[in-house]
């Protein structure tokens, strides 16, 4: 169900639409229309949807209409033509047309923001900007204290309930600028860059307790990020930008393997591939294992013997080896050294690196039951020298 | 050359017929603010007059430990108004004091509304900013002349031209504050759903209002500095004495009533000052 839907969305700044949009039509740069009308193209023809409970990463250099776009949904940027469908209840609000009042109540109840800056009004204490949107909601002075608490109490801040913003470190403001957003009970939360100005730990800090939160809450987050390590990491879903456009829009898995263009290409080329890389993705499939005897080679002296596709053992030239298997949540160091281990071909990159660590021996990948491939150390190389990640090595 | 001078453009001319008509077709207007002010005026200044002056002082060192709980402070204001009671000024001080801070009250409650719209309209402030500007430079004794006709000799007329010479510190500095608002701040604002009343006295004005108070302070300096001035239009006060010190050659009223207003001056300064104001220098 979609929660916000965006549709052939042009956002422009400046005073000439009636000589921008047909420009934009005819297919001129931005460069062009920049020269040729004065005006700035912020966004030109986005179609995006985001689901509920969804992670939407917006991903792009500055300059390239993340924010821009992000900005659209609650109405701080006026979109010059198209929709921008947001969810109200049963009904979607098209934020574009809709007027001063509906958008009031859909900034109110529905959609709430983060800011890069951390936007905290310096002369609130911690609590009262937390208060801040639910004053707009219309509650009462004590509810909105009471209910601003709660908020501190979630994100760790309750001793600094009295201070003033500039007594804390960033990390801790924006902390205070999640609880503003998570006080307002919004389905929609729209995040601007929102841990760029942290430092590195505090940043990968940040992005842990919004996935602990968000496992809770199940919002519907529209992330902006220049960062696609953070994007992979939060993300459930990724839309590339580069000058105003949209040019690939997918699971993360799915962008870091197959970049749309030469641009994405070099966006995906320096990701760290244990973060993102799942077992299918890595594996040698059992057609391209040498076969001798219906048994597969999957190491030196290793053979696999299968049974109608299902695993019956590995055999090196004498007896058979030891074999165990693991799903997520068991502990990798129980694993027994020189075991071939067989895990779901899910599994992620980091696990399976790691189980090969523990175990050294190839790992062999099932999908229902079935065998389906193996993970040896070649695999892995060839991950961590990011060559999956390349377009001609690919295809 | 010669040409050039003899065809005067009658400027001054102008401002005469313009200053004539105004008092041959609304004189009773003028005439009304001109009673309505001074009658303000006066009694407050009698009101204060009324009571014995070591209970006014009492009063005013209560309210200055609420606003800034500074021992030093009281000990100075105390001592400076007893250095006045004693040289015999106490009367002027008190007459000074509320010129300055009627005109102040005058001056705040139309600049800052005029401030606040020139920030949302920069139109506005291009047509401003020119006339403030003219407010400010042209010599106070210019416009002392048409305000003595409209309003006739006393308070008014001095208080007039005070707040047309104080009244381009708040309009500038609310206008600075509101316009420099963060954009972050009026974006947060927004998105969290405020009106455009509660855009303006929840977030602009909160964030303006360092700069507002500057403006304020400097509003009640300006005032200051115009008492003299005021007195040559028969506003009393203490540049009554300066003025008379001046046309008698008296060397020892002339420092008294010098010694006065820096008193004045100072303390005015020092309570006006935010306690975070004093903080940052």
């Amino acid at each position: 169900m979609a929660v916000v839907k965006i549709e052939h969305l042009d956002i422009v700044f400046g005073n000439n639409l009636a000589k921008t949009l047909p420009l934009m039509d005819k297919g001129h740069s931005r460069d062009e229309i920049l020269g040729m009308s004065g005006d700035v193209v912020g966004v030109q023809d986005a179609n995006i949807e985001v689901n509920e409970g969804e992670i939407c990463v917006l991903m792009g250099l500055s300059g390239s209409g993340k924010s821009t776009l992000l900005r659209a949904v609650n109405g701080l940027n006026k979109v010059a033509r198209g929709r921008c469908l947001v969810k109200d209840g049963s009904d979607m609000v098209d934020m574009a047309t809709c007027d001063e009042k509906t958008l009031r109540h859909m900034r109110t109840n529905r959609v709430s923001m983060v800011f890069q800056s951390f936007a905290l009004m310096p002369w609130l204490t911690v609590l009262e900007n937390v208060a801040f949107g639910l004053e707009m909601q219309g509650m009462a002075l004590k509810d909105r204290l009471a209910k601003a608490k709660e908020q501190l109490d979630m994100v760790g801040l309750t001793q600094w309930a009295d201070k003033k913003p500039d007594e804390l470190s960033g990390g801790m403001r924006q902390r205070v600028g999640l609880a503003r957003a998570f006080a307002m009970d919004t389905d929609v939360l729209l995040m601007d860059e929102p841990f760029s100005a942290l430092d590195p730990l505090i940043r990968s800090q940040l992005q842990d307790e919004l996935i602990e939160l968000q496992k809770r809450l199940n919002k519907t987050i529209i992330f902006v990020s220049h960062d696609l390590d953070e994007a992979l990491k939060i993300g459930t879903k990724i839309a590339i930008m580069e000058s105003a456009r949209i040019i690939q829009q997918g699971a993360p898995e799915q962008i870091v393997l197959n970049p749309a263009t030469e641009y994405v290409e070099k966006f995906v080329a320096h990701t760290n591939p244990l973060n993102v890389l799942c077992g299918s993705a890595l594996m040698t499939p059992l057609a391209e294992l040498p076969k001798k005897e219906a048994r597969f080679n999957v190491g030196e002296n290793l053979w696999l013997a299968l049974d109608a596709g299902q695993f019956q053992g590995v055999y090196n030239s004498e007896e058979e080896v030891a074999s165990a298997q693991w799903a997520p949540g068991m502990r990798i160091e129980d694993m027994p050294a020189n075991t071939v281990v067989r895990v779901d071909e899910t599994i992620n990159m980091r696990d399976a690196v790691e189980i090969r660590y523990h175990t050294n021996r190839p790992i062999v990948l099932e999908n229902d039951g079935q065998c389906v491939g193996i993970l040896s150390d070649h695999n892995f190389y060839h991950a961590l020298l990011g060559k999956h990640f390349s377009r001609t090595e690919t295809q | 050359m010669d040409w050039l001078t003899d065809n005067k453009i009658p400027l001054g001319a102008w401002m005469e017929s313009f200053i004539d008509w105004l008092v041959g077709s609304a004189s009773g207007f003028f005439d009304l603010i001109s009673f309505v002010l001074e009658t303000m005026i006066t009694s407050m200044v009698d009101s204060i007059m009324w009571a014995p002056p070591l209970a006014v002082i009492a009063i005013v060192l209560v309210g200055v430990w609420f606003l800034h709980h500074s021992i030093g402070l009281l000990v100075f204001i105390t001592a400076s108004l007893l250095l006045i009671i004693n040289m015999g000024y106490w009367e002027e001080t008190v007459q000074t004091l509320v010129l300055v801070i009627s005109a102040t009250a005058f001056s705040v409650l139309i600049g800052i509304p005029i401030g606040i719209a020139a920030a949302h309209r920069s139109w506005l402030y291009t047509i401003l900013r020119p006339i403030l500007d003219l407010m400010q430079t042209i010599p106070t004794f210019v416009y002392l002349i048409p305000t003595l006709i409209l309003f006739g000799l006393g308070y008014v007329p001095g208080l007039i031209s005070t707040v047309i010479f104080a009244i381009a510190a708040p309009i500038r500095l609310t206008y600075l504050g509101v316009s420099k608002v963060p954009s972050e701040l009026l974006e947060a604002g927004l998105a969290f759903g405020c009106t455009k009343s509660k855009l303006l006295y929840k977030v602009e004005l909160p964030a303006a209002m360092p700069s507002i108070m500057a403006g304020i302070t400097q509003c009640i300096m300006l005032s200051l500095s115009m008492v003299v001035v005021a007195a040559l239009v028969g506003a009393d006060g203490l540049g009554k004495p300066v003025i008379r010190a001046l046309n008698t050659v008296n060397i020892s009223q002339g420092f008294e009533a010098g010694i006065a207003i820096v008193l004045v001056a100072i303390m005015l300064d020092r309570i006006c000052k935010t306690p975070s104001m004093r903080k940052e220098g």
